[in-house]
């Protein structure tokens, strides 16, 4: 398979992101105006001047218009994009490859979801397709919490440890989001809040799983030699992989459910794209879906930031916090900054941007070398994984 | 006349103890979850009976007073998940306690080479701390009856009926309940009407009440087999348990379940009368066959009786009937599921057949056009799984998904024959859930939706 990428020809040059959490005031279009509006800000560009859109969004309206309507885009190309939780780096990796290839000089990707307008909790689809009843009923985190207990008897890790573990994911998540004024949880959450806090699914409280929220984000690219004309600090794209799996974790044996393999494939295809060959070494920071407090456990061994089994220690002993040698999340991620779904991706290429601007505020990691978002969709066996590398030069 | 090939039951898992109903009442009752209604428990018992019978049967009757639907044939729901060829007559009989061992009958008559499945269910509800709801239970038999002379598991000597139009238990359409007249008013022509019925029998057997080693009475009303007892001459000991303590009266099964639970210890050659009464009376009469040994189902109604949770609330109980609202959780009501869909996935979402692949052999579940392990394209097989024994791979407690009982236990489940499905766990503590746990599966109603059942498959902890 050959997959080429597009490394260093891409730079993302204006970001604007709304805080995220619950905006009864505002609907879709109103977050999507102060989303695109902020990245023609940081640009300085007008909106005139963007030739095509990719606007991501997973249940909060349809089609191209859902954007041109209140941003009064005039009649230009608007693309709605739709891959699950990695909605919003598909809506950037679409728009990406368009300046690319040419086909146009200025482009935005922009994702909103508006999911606190439903009454329910967690996440539920409002449109359901006609079936035949017999789909597994499990919620998201249900889903996600399968991989606790796979997890725990693979490594015999015994209960209370992974306990703990998770509960330092979730802490240090929480911690981060409160140097983040943008973040939908500012405050640092005790860890035994976290342990005794009720059960949602298996072993997940209501603080392991992430944030319910409102909220949008954007992003202005242009062709790398161009950026100069809108910044002097752009974001260049070292990468951009996509995978959809074969959804057969459910079906088959073989899948253990504790690994993500689509994760796994597009993290050894985005590394071969960007020439990083040590992650654990390489990647300076990185936002990871970690939309319940297991995945991004496991994810930090599918990234290579861990080896397999390892991963509870290093986060024991504090490898991916702010002051760590590899710190995760920096911006709160989707635990405490909240998972608005079509905008999670935009808000984590967003803290790749303030990082390498120097932006980050009380946040900021120092000098950074190379970033990395990870964004996925689904459930264990069965998602779509995105994994970019970022960086300044 | 004709045999009883074979024979099954099912008795559901909880046992509400009837001291919190009514404080001092005496003993438990079986209670059918909130994922089942008599259509279920039908094909659970439908299954016992058939697992390993060389024998289709060609008609199909399904006897209950709580039919799933009032409109929509019930029996048909039992033709798919039992995955009988659609060549079977299949039909509701309905309204009376007495349908059961009625049908029984009638199959018995129907004649040689034309086997009939009788399947019996119940859901037997009543007003909260009514006499139904204290004294009835739930539960299915299922007897597949041919019109051969010996054979299979005994041999239907004789059959009567007396129809007898009265007003004694009775439940209108517009009635959520059934109400009674007076028992004493009741007794007075329904144990003439038992005595008429055994004397009938009998003397079509050729047989005199004391050549019987146990009589079974079904009534709904307690003191009918003691007077009848005494009218027909019957000595204590030939009068078996009626599973009142234990079970409670499971309805139009409750006839055919203590049958069940007599030839499940009888030797060859006894002879069992087993009557029912209700709106009149029935009586069957049967001697075992010398091969009983040889065609009893897997569970016989003493283990179902002794595989139980036996700690359900009361108030659960009646959230479970529907009796006691609730606040739903704010999570989407499931959706209507869809005719189309439905059709074209019938052996799947009924009987539990799934796919298994001619080039690789790997089970797909559901089937699919393309083989999720080796990739071929359409060279799939049917394969029944319904019986195939499970475990389970890796599990959660789920307290956010909607259900009438939270919260839904969900697992992964590798199948011992290939294959693995991702579903609910039936019947199951939480807390005594863990990897590897043994499972089988159980058809199951997940919910109802603008009126469908929407009947499915759930693993449960092997029982």
């Amino acid at each position: 398979m050959a997959s080429r990428g597009i490394r260093d020809r891409v730079a993302i040059v204006g970001m604007g992101c709304t805080r995220f959490g619950e905006h009864w005031g505002r609907g879709p279009g109103d977050l999507l105006v102060e989303a695109a509006m902020g990245a023609c800000g940081s640009a300085g560009v007008d909106r005139e001047r963007i030739d095509a859109y990719w606007m991501g969004t997973l249940t909060s309206g349809q089609s191209g218009l859902l954007l041109s309507e209140p941003l009064r885009t005039g009649y230009k190309p608007i693309t709605r994009v739709e891959n699950y939780c990695a909605t919003g780096s598909e809506a950037i990796r679409n728009a990406a490859y368009a300046v690319a290839c040419g086909a146009y000089d200025l482009v935005m990707a922009v994702g909103v979801e508006k999911l606190k307008d439903s009454g329910f909790s967690g996440l539920a689809s409002a449109a359901a397709r006609p079936t035949d009843g017999t789909q597994s009923s499990m919620t998201a985190p249900a889903t996600f919490s399968l991989l606790a207990p796979a997890y725990s008897r693979k490594y015999g890790l015994d209960r209370g440890t992974l306990r703990k573990v998770l509960t330092r994911i979730a802490h240090k998540n929480h911690a981060n989001g409160a140097r983040n004024p943008k973040a939908q949880y500012q405050r640092v959450v005790p860890e035994a809040a976290i342990e005794n806090a009720p059960r949602v699914a298996g072993m997940l409280g209501v603080f392991d799983c992430s944030g319910v929220s409102d909220g949008a984000a954007a992003a202005i690219l242009c062709r790398t030699e161009d950026a100069h004309r809108y910044t002097d600090r752009p974001l260049l794209i070292k990468a951009l992989s996509f995978i959809a799996g074969p959804a057969d974790g459910a079906k088959r044996q073989y899948y253990d459910y504790t690994t993500f393999p689509e994760v796994v494939a597009s993290a050894s295809d985005a590394y071969a794209q960007a020439g990083v060959r040590r992650p654990r070494e390489e990647i300076s920071l990185a936002e990871v879906h970690d939309c319940f407090t297991p995945t991004e456990l496991v994810l930090m061994e599918d990234l290579g930031f861990s080896s397999r089994g390892t991963a509870w220690k290093d986060t024991l002993e504090g490898r991916f916090e702010i002051g760590g040698e590899q710190p995760v999340n920096p911006d709160g991620g989707l635990k405490s900054f909240g998972h608005p779904i079509g905008a999670s991706g935009l808000r984590m290429m967003y803290e790749m941007w303030l990082q390498f601007r120097g932006e980050a505020g009380e946040r900021q990691i120092p000098a950074p070398k190379l970033g990395l978002t990870q964004n996925l969709g689904g459930a264990p066996g069965r998602c779509v994984s995105f994994v970019s590398v970022v960086g300044a030069n | 006349m004709a045999s009883v090939l074979r024979y099954g039951t099912y008795i559901p898992h909880a046992r509400l103890l009837r001291d919190r109903i009514a404080s001092g009442a005496p003993g438990e009752r079986a209670v059918a979850g909130f994922d089942e209604d008599s259509t279920s428990l039908a094909v659970e018992a439908g299954r016992e009976a058939l697992r390993g019978c060389p024998v289709s049967p060609r008609h199909a009757l399904f006897a209950s007073t709580s039919h799933a639907y009032a409109e929509k044939l019930n029996a048909a729901a039992l033709q798919a998940a039992l995955d009988l060829p659609p060549s079977v007559v299949a039909l509701d009989v309905a309204s009376s306690a007495s349908s059961g061992l009625a049908a029984l009958g009638l199959a018995a008559v129907i004649g040689a080479g034309s086997p009939v499945l009788v399947c019996a269910a119940d859901v037997a509800a009543g007003a909260p701390q009514g006499p139904r709801e204290l004294a009835g239970g739930d539960g299915a038999c299922a007897y597949l009856v041919d019109g051969v002379d010996g054979g299979g598991a005994a041999r239907i000597l004789a059959s009567a009926t007396y129809t007898q139009e009265l007003l004694d238990t009775w439940r209108g359409s517009e009635q959520p309940f059934p109400r009674h007249w007076e028992e004493r008013f009741a007794l007075r022509l329904l144990v003439p009407a038992l005595a008429e019925v055994l004397g009938e029998a009998l003397r079509q057997a050729g047989l005199a009440a004391g050549d019987l080693d146990a009589v079974a009475v079904d009534a709904g009303h307690a003191k009918a087999a003691l007077q009848l007892a005494r009218s027909a001459g019957l000595r204590p000991d030939q009068m078996a348990n009626d599973l009142s303590g234990s079970v409670g009266r499971c309805g139009a099964a409750h006839a055919g379940v203590l049958l069940a639970s007599l030839l499940d210890t009888a030797e060859p050659g006894d002879r069992i009368a087993v009557l029912s009464a209700a709106d009149g009376a029935t009586a069957v009469v049967l001697e075992v066959s010398e091969g009983i040994a040889d065609h009893r189902p897997r569970r016989s109604v003493r283990r179902w009786v002794a595989s139980k949770r036996a700690d359900l609330p009361y108030r659960t109980y009646l959230k479970w009937r529907g009796i006691l609202p609730f606040e739903p959780p704010r999570r989407p009501d499931p959706p209507r599921p869809a005719a189309p869909p439905m059709q074209r996935s019938l052996r799947w979402k009924y009987a539990f057949v799934g796919g298994r692949c001619l080039d690789c052999g790997a089970t797909n579940l559901p089937p699919q056009r393309v083989c999720a392990h080796c990739g071929a394209v359409d060279r799939m097989q049917d394969v029944p799984y319904a019986d195939e024994r499970a475990r389970v791979a890796t599990y959660t407690v789920d307290h956010l998904a909607y259900s009438l009982q939270q919260p839904v236990v969900a697992a992964v489940v590798d199948f011992d024959g290939g294959g693995r499905l991702a579903c609910e766990l039936a019947d199951v503590d939480p807390a005594k859930v863990a990897i590897g746990l043994e499972l089988e599966m159980t058809f199951r109603r997940l919910y109802t939706a603008d009126g469908v059942r929407n009947y499915f498959w759930k693993a449960r902890p092997r029982r």
